[in-house]
């Protein structure tokens, strides 16, 4: 009984791995706490929502166009609300990523109202012995791992990537060398959207869903940063399989409603305990 | 203290607060306007306890609501079991949010800035989903008060002006309190805290003793409030106790009037319920409330940080007497 939803916890975490590793990418690069992480990966459930309904295409093609299109986002989310206060004390970032968190939950919530929502796509399950599995779960597993590898590619292998590892390590001096560190900037918090849109994708393949539904995603998020430390994709994604692994097995024990008190007392230890997470933070 | 008392600033707060609560007992139609009132006047309190926590400090708090709603369940759980009079129930509701701050404080509070910020977001969604389990709360469906509970005050309209005499009382109280603390050393230590914590502590403010009584002090008076609002409610449910919603708007009603003084979060607080009002009832906006809100925070804290008061004290220096 343990070992399946333990199984479907890892896979799922996967997923969690995803969406923190966006947070962790924007907070490790320019010290900026995205609050609007939880509604951008409502956004990415409600893109392949809406083109799967209108089009029938496969969500995970859609997830491409999902993809760019939280990408676009992120650049505009930065320049519009970030860029005027990246200097300033945290508390201005924090409000100000929380406003557009507002702007998109309260246009979200007119337009689609809080009715939940469900992407009618299945595969079929496997089984493996004693478990069976989604196929869902698996591809997303899958995708995400795809996502990852993508992902380092671009940061260790291509000039823009090297340009942001730059940027993060010292801003002043990247400008110096010529990177336009603005733009470097937008792109990295571009970069964080597009993976919280990607999961908010693929959550959507498995689980019905509301514009609300992001903010559990998001306590997770912060959970899964702190946990893997903070800046450092890898230790996200490992803190999303941790945390993916918890969450399979704590409805053995309990209800499944303590979860969030749970989370928030992990988050909590975490922090006064190892505030730099289990692999250690970027600075 | 006394030299305090003469300021100003002071009594126009003072004066401004006693008016909106004397406007329903002068006013036509009593009942809405008392309603009205005593949202406004919740509005107030929690914007001015917030403040002390965001404003003089410099911590923001994401899920203050949650000392609204567990006050309110305290308060509530005593009148409806041990028949407890309304005054005894405030102040427990009062007294038990502030202990739930203390408990928290102890956690959270060496948490740096953002670290805070994101484990107040965690404190609201952790005790909802506590106490949607717990009980002998009520789980979630809540608590409802029997009717005749009312009977003891004089009957239920009599109850309801009591009550809603009572908040009156209570938001001077913390208007009050809010100017006393930004006006004496341990205001300064605060203060001192929110410009950089490291250099206060070593002018010698002992940060983490401040900071926990200011959290504490922020945690009261929403938990008294939180009694009255439920006690004329007549019952109380996780999903009306903990509504993240209100935390948010008591943010942008302190940002709104201008976060670190008095007069701001009055200011913020009147004028976002207006704007909440006119938005309610105008059939474009209804809906997207929550995302007019978010753009007026947004246009705040990229062109106005100080807020209203803030901006205006900063423009016209002479006026800084009067506008605390």
């Amino acid at each position: 009984m343990l070992v399946p939803s333990l199984v479907d916890g890892l896979l799922l975490g996967f997923v969690y791995g995803i969406a923190a590793m966006g947070l962790s990418l924007i907070w490790g690069v320019m010290n900026v706490i995205n609050l609007s992480h939880g509604p951008i990966i409502a956004l990415g459930m409600f893109g392949v929502y809406l083109v799967f309904n209108a089009i029938g295409l496969n969500p995970y093609l859609t997830l491409v166009l999902v993809a760019v299109m939280g990408l676009l986002l992120g650049i505009l989310i930065y320049w519009v609300a970030v860029h005027r206060v990246i200097n300033a004390p945290h508390l201005s970032t924090l409000l100000a990523t929380f406003s557009v968190n507002m702007i998109i939950v309260g246009i979200g919530t007119a337009v689609f109202t809080t009715s939940p929502r469900n992407v009618d796509f299945t595969l079929g399950s496997i089984a493996f012995g004693p478990i069976t599995l989604p196929w869902t779960r698996i591809l997303a597993a899958v995708a995400a791992a795809v996502v990852t590898a993508l992902l380092y590619l671009f940061l260790y292998r291509t000039p823009p990537g090297k340009a942001i590892r730059a940027v993060t390590d010292n801003r002043a001096a990247a400008e110096l060398m010529g990177i336009p560190t603005n733009w470097m900037l937008a792109l990295s918090f571009g970069l964080g959207t597009m993976l919280a849109a990607i999961s908010g994708g693929l959550i959507a393949t498995f689980f019905p869903f509301t514009i609300l539904a992001g903010g559990s995603y998001e306590l997770k998020s912060f959970v899964i940063c702190v946990l893997g430390g903070l800046g450092n994709p890898l230790g996200a994604l490992i803190g999303g399989l941790l945390l993916g692994a918890l969450e399979g097995i704590i409805p053995a024990f309990m209800e499944t409603s303590w979860v969030p008190v749970l989370e928030f007392i992990l988050f909590v230890l975490i922090l006064l305990v190892r505030p730099q997470g289990l692999l250690g933070s970027k600075t | 203290m006394s030299k305090q008392l003469k300021s100003p600033g002071l009594w126009i707060s003072l004066v401004i607060v006693a008016a909106f609560g004397l406007w329903p007992v002068l006013a036509g139609n009593k009942a809405y306007a008392r309603e009205t009132t005593f949202t406004i006047l919740k509005a107030v309190a929690l914007a001015s306890s917030l403040n002390i926590l965001l404003g003089y400090t410099g911590y923001v708090s994401f899920g203050h609501i949650v000392f609204f709603g567990l006050g309110g369940y305290v308060g509530f759980y005593l009148m409806r079991q041990y028949n407890a009079h309304l005054a005894l129930a405030v102040l427990a509701g009062g007294l038990s949010a502030a202990l739930l701050a203390f408990l928290l404080g102890k956690a959270i509070l060496r948490l740096r800035g953002a670290y805070f910020a994101l484990a107040t977001i965690g404190v609201n969604e952790a005790v909802r989903a506590f106490i949607k389990n717990f009980d002998p709360l009520g789980g979630p469906i809540g608590m409802t008060l029997n009717f005749q509970v009312y009977k003891a005050y004089g009957g239920p309209d009599r109850a309801l002006w009591i009550a809603y005499i009572a908040t009156a009382l209570l938001t001077l109280v913390i208007v009050l309190v809010s100017f006393l603390v930004k006006t004496s050393r341990f205001g300064l230590g605060l203060m001192a805290i929110r410009e950089n914590e490291d250099a206060a502590e070593v002018m010698g403010v002992v940060a983490p003793n401040a900071k926990t009584w200011a959290y504490v002090l922020s945690a009261l008076f929403p938990g008294m409030i939180g009694v009255l609002f439920f006690f004329k409610n007549g019952n109380i449910e996780p999903g009306d106790a903990f509504v993240l919603h209100q935390s948010i708007e008591a943010i942008v009603m302190v940002m709104l009037g201008g976060q670190g003084t008095v007069l701001g979060p009055i200011v913020g607080a009147a004028a976002y319920q207006r704007l909440r009002g006119l938005l309610l009832v105008s059939p474009l906006f209804k809906n997207i409330q929550l995302a007019v809100a978010g753009v007026l925070l947004l246009v705040i804290v990229l062109f106005v940080p100080a807020g209203v008061i803030g901006w205006l004290r900063g423009r016209f220096p002479r006026l800084r007497r009067v506008l605390e």
